[in-house]
């Protein structure tokens, strides 16, 4: 540009230079400053909304706050299951002096492992400094006693109660109940899968069995949630904003506790299951397995050592024997069967049948043999109740074929679920011609007919199936759901700040009536039960003896393992697990029956259903009728024929 | 009027004794108040910083009047043996320097630290204007090569620290006095090529791992939003929801809940857009203009060449920090440790760029005595 002539500077020329490259510069100095303005203008203006959104979403968080569970009340307001502070140690390192020191001060006070010790420097590592972490999951009462006494010398390590779920009947209500377990992956999938999982952030458990599953919505309640500003660390800064959790609703069972209680003492040492109901409603007042197991135990997580045992235990004690167990009815189910030949007209009252001591179909050497040796004589439909003769039903059987008996035996409800309020429930099997063939693929042979008539065969039945079955019985056709819920229970708050509980009635639709051709039949067949009980020397006389409540039943006894022709049965020389079981059902009293009784024993040392079973039904009555004096109007129907045997000093089937 | 006038003068004329630019002493010092409200509220409302932050504009505002003090020939004289001794240091940092912070940038000279890399970025463009005004303006391309040259080498040694930032506000004084010496458009055309043919090999030799992630965070910050993007991306989210008013002073969430990292320091311009919204950054960009425009002023008025160039420079560098900062915080340009000047908490680049204001008030207030 400038050729090397002067050396002259030529100061005017290089100030002009100057000021234009300084120009040049300042206008790049604002242009940058535009660009820098520009930019913070978009996300300022621009995208002010998406970033508002995210530096609230790292402030505000929304920490859930778990409802407590509703409570359990049996029918008398006595509670069943409870919430119950459990207390862990807890410590906020931040807030501790010397850690170490501390630690082991605490823990040698209260004794705790230094296992739990070594765990608790585990989970340190991962937690965050000013977060609690757990040194003590289940503080007993004296530990917390001891540690808040000495609180104040150990800042930062505090004792925390959480409520966990609590059954104070222990196993007597654990069958009903179930109870309330950590919820595991395959619950947590399951609530995913629902759309409930928002609701169960904060909550621990989640009922796993019985009632507690069955109503699982109702007792858990609604989340609550506390809104709080945390900074970058998650510590939280503030609350900004509280909304209550909403408790669950307080439910209400028909079960009696005492009831049980006297159900559970009369079944103790014997493997077995009782289920009382109320006929007019179809309300559980009792429903009891022997043996049971402590539902409490799976509260905390039950130890493999004693889930092993409760799993491996030869008495099954995790079987909820009253609605999951198929028993052979045996003779419990007569009277259903000769309501049966009486409706499809097979038989009258009137029909006799002799019995020799054993029945024989025309043409088969297969000899089928009655109870009693030398069999009953002459008899007709009340004394084959009374006596529970089988050579009569195996003839009724016979004349009924399998089809008419399996039709009539599921519209009272065998075969298949009651729809009680708990999932454990099965079917047990009321075998037909379509279920042989189904099941084995076989065609029905007549023997089976006839072994199906005294309540064996492939025939199984739960309790609660018979209790079901004879509500329907003594309600003449009238049908009840069966159901452990009575009523519920909510919190109500109103505007003014008032709270009440409202309490309502849990209504059961009634199920279509079972209608029969002659509506006497009915009082036939239960005339037959009450005089079973009533009448000396009928077959469940004796257990009664002395009851003021005007009881009706049946006696049971059920053979459980096959015999051979002729093979004589002796209980002693019989391996326990194939000796015959005890059943047994009953109501009272016998003009407006208010309870329902079902009793099933399994493999019992000596006798059948009247000396094992009925004495329990009997004590469930004596407590539920007390000192209350009922007798009825029509006492002991007579029958019109028949001469009574003098009963024997042998066990009725 | 004529007496009000002359009282003018006389008012005039003590601040110009005691070296003094009124005009840049009010932006600095608007810059240096808004410092101390903004540290107090990044730094988590303690006083403790506020005062350390005081006493440090106490020590820089020293500095830069006794800077001022000096008349701007004195530099010219001093430059070469200055630079020289500068260059020495530089070497003997990398050869027995202390390591701080994965970088080796102090030198322990045993009753202070002191950090060389600081007062090059004075003695360069001194040096280069020395240099460049010896000859006639514009400048000849062999002088151009020569003084490329002086700059390349303090920029090399301090990016060899590693020491990105600095070395870049140090490249960027040399290459303003070439610029404003009047380099051909042609020669600068060039130099750009030269430069971006540069950025391979600044990638594969001289960039270190966590400066190339730094690039790359940059470009796209959500690859890894809790861990290199974190920063950038906790910063737009402080800037962005400031809005347009702000969220106030002490209100800022990301700030005050601790979500922003580096927040007195580096990170500070977003304490203030999340506190004061775009009407604040408007005001303080409008300041920073303010400044760049009082300091150009004094560099046109200069009577000589070199203090025209120096001054000029020290300016245009003093901008610098304000695009990169702003530009970085903001999500422009990636991530280089850049003070936001004036405000950030730090102690040593505010003591230097006050220096840097003592000698640009200097140039100001000297020349009625050195035509």
């Amino acid at each position: 540009m400038s050729p090397r002539r002067i050396v002259i500077r030529n100061h005017s020329a290089e100030a002009n230079l100057f000021a234009r490259r300084t120009f040049i510069a300042f206008s790049g100095v604002v242009l940058v400053l535009l660009i820098l303005f520009a930019n913070v203008y978009t996300l300022q203006v621009e995208s002010f909304e998406k970033y508002q959104t995210r530096s609230n979403s790292n402030r505000i968080k929304l920490l859930p706050v778990a409802p407590n569970r509703g409570l359990i009340y049996d029918r008398h307001g006595v509670l069943l299951a409870d919430n119950k502070p459990v207390y862990s140690l807890e410590v906020i390192a931040e807030d501790v002096d010397d850690l170490k020191a501390s630690i082991a001060q605490v823990s040698k006070l209260l004794n705790i492992s230094a296992d739990r010790q070594s765990k608790f420097f585990k989970l340190m590592k991962r937690k965050r400094r000013f977060k609690p972490v757990e040194l003590h999951s289940r503080l007993s009462d004296q530990q917390v006693a001891l540690f808040s006494v000495n609180q104040h010398k150990y800042p930062g390590i505090y004792v925390n109660a959480r409520l966990k779920r609590y059954y104070p009947f222990s196993d007597l209500t654990t069958h009903n109940l179930g109870y309330v377990a950590r919820i595991n992956r395959k619950d947590a999938n399951k609530l995913e899968r629902a759309g409930k999982a928002e609701n169960y952030a904060a909550t621990y458990g989640i009922g796993k069995l019985g009632i507690e599953k069955y109503y699982e919505d109702m007792l858990h309640g609604t989340i609550g949630h506390q809104e709080v500003e945390v900074n970058n660390q998650g510590r939280v800064i503030r609350t900004l904003n509280y909304t209550p959790p909403v408790p669950g609703k307080d439910l209400t069972l028909t079960l009696d506790i005492e009831l049980q209680m006297i159900a559970k003492r009369a079944l103790s040492g014997k493997r077995g299951a009782i289920v009382a109901m109320d006929p007019r409603t179809g309300g559980i007042l009792a429903m009891y397995s022997n043996p049971s197991y402590d539902g409490n135990l799976f509260v905390h997580g039950i130890s493999t050592k004693n889930y092993k045992k409760l799993l491996e235990s030869k008495d099954l004690p995790l079987i909820n024997r009253s609605v999951q167990s198929g028993y052979p009815p045996a003779s419990t189910v007569k009277p259903f069967l000769a309501l049966t030949g009486l409706e499809e007209n097979v038989i009258t009252p009137k029909t006799e049948v002799y019995d020799p001591g054993w029945y024989q179909l025309k043409g088969l050497p297969n000899k089928y043999r009655d109870w009693l040796p030398w069999g009953h004589g002459k008899v007709n439909l009340t004394k084959a109740i009374e006596q529970s003769c089988n050579i009569y039903f195996y003839d009724l059987a016979f004349k009924l074929g399998i089809t008419k008996i399996s039709n009539m035996m599921e519209r009272f409800g065998f075969g298949d679920y009651t729809g009680l309020d708990i999932y454990e429930e099965n079917k047990a099997i009321m075998p037909s011609v379509a279920w042989k063939r189904a099941r084995y693929n076989q065609s029905w042979y007549t023997g089976e007919t006839l072994s199906v008539g005294i309540g064996q065969s492939f025939w199984t039945v739960t309790p609660l199936q018979l209790t079901q079955a004879l509500t329907t019985l003594v309600n003449k056709g009238e049908r009840k759901i069966p159901h452990l819920l009575k009523a519920k229970s909510e919190l109500i708050i109103e505007s003014s700040g008032n709270a009440y509980h409202q309490i309502t009635p849990i209504e059961y639709e009634p199920r279509a009536p079972l209608k029969l051709r002659d509506d006497n039949n009915w009082d036939i067949v239960l005339n037959a039960m009450h005089n079973t009980v009533q009448k000396f020397g009928a077959t469940a006389h004796k257990p009664f003896k002395g009851s003021t409540y005007d009881a009706s039943g049946k006696t049971g006894s059920a053979q459980v393992a096959r015999r051979k022709q002729g093979e004589k049965y002796d209980a002693k020389t019989t391996s326990e697990n194939k000796r015959d079981n005890a059943m047994f059902i009953a109501f009272a009293p016998f003009d407006k029956p208010e309870i329902v009784i079902a009793v099933a024993i399994e493999n019992v040392a000596k006798g059948g259903g009247a000396t094992n079973a009925a004495p329990v039904a009997r004590q469930i009555m004596d407590q539920y009728f007390g000192d209350r004096v009922i007798t009825s109007k029509k006492r002991n129907v007579k029958p019109k024929t028949a001469t009574v045997i003098a009963a024997t000093p042998q066990e009725a089937g | 009027m004529r007496s009000t006038g002359q009282e003018q003068q006389k008012v005039h004329s003590i601040w110009q004794r005691l070296h003094i630019d009124v005009p840049l002493l009010l932006g600095i010092l608007a810059l240096l108040a808004l410092g101390l409200f903004l540290v107090y509220s990044a730094g988590g409302q303690e006083t403790a910083i506020v005062y350390l932050k005081a006493r440090s504009i106490g020590v820089a505002l020293l500095g830069m009047f006794i800077v001022a003090q000096i008349p701007p020939l004195v530099y010219r004289k001093w430059a070469v043996p200055v630079f020289v001794l500068g260059l020495l240091m530089l070497i003997s940092v990398l050869l027995f320097g202390h390591v701080g912070k994965g970088a080796q940038r102090w030198l322990d000279l045993g009753f202070m630290k002191f950090q060389p890399s600081e007062i090059m970025k004075l003695i360069v463009p001194i040096m280069i204007a020395w240099f460049v005004s010896q000859e006639n303006l514009p400048v000849k391309i062999s002088t151009v090569i020569l003084a490329f040259i002086l700059v390349l080498l303090p920029t090399l040694l301090i990016a060899k620290q590693p020491d990105l930032g600095t070395s870049l506000l140090i490249a960027s004084s040399g290459i303003f006095v070439i610029f404003l010496a009047g380099a051909s458009w042609k020669l600068i055309g060039v130099c750009l090529g030269l430069a971006s043919a540069f950025v391979p090999i600044l990638w594969m030799f001289l960039m270190k791992g966590y400066q190339k992630q730094r690039v790359l965070t940059f470009l796209n910050p959500e690859q890894d939003p809790l861990g290199s993007g974190y920063h950038i991306i906790q910063s737009k989210i402080a800037i962005g929801s400031g809005g347009i008013e702000g969220k106030g002073w002490l209100q800022g969430t990301q700030s005050q809940l601790e979500f922003l990292p580096e927040r007195h320091t580096d990170f500070i311009f977003s304490v203030f857009s999340e506190e004061f919204g775009l009407i604040g950054v408007a005001a303080l960009l409008a300041i920073y203009l303010f400044v760049v425009m009082r300091g150009l002023w004094i560099a046109v008025n200069a009577q000589h060449a070199f203090t025209k160039l120096l001054a000029g420079s020290l300016t245009l560098t003093f901008f610098v920090y304000v695009f990169v900062n702003i530009g970085m915080v903001s999500g422009l340009l990636p991530v280089v440790g850049v003070p936001l000047p004036l405000v950030s908490f730090g102690g040593t680049s505010m003591v230097t760029l006050m220096a840097g204001f003592g000698i640009l008030m200097a140039i100001s207030t000297h020349r009625r005595f050195h035509v």
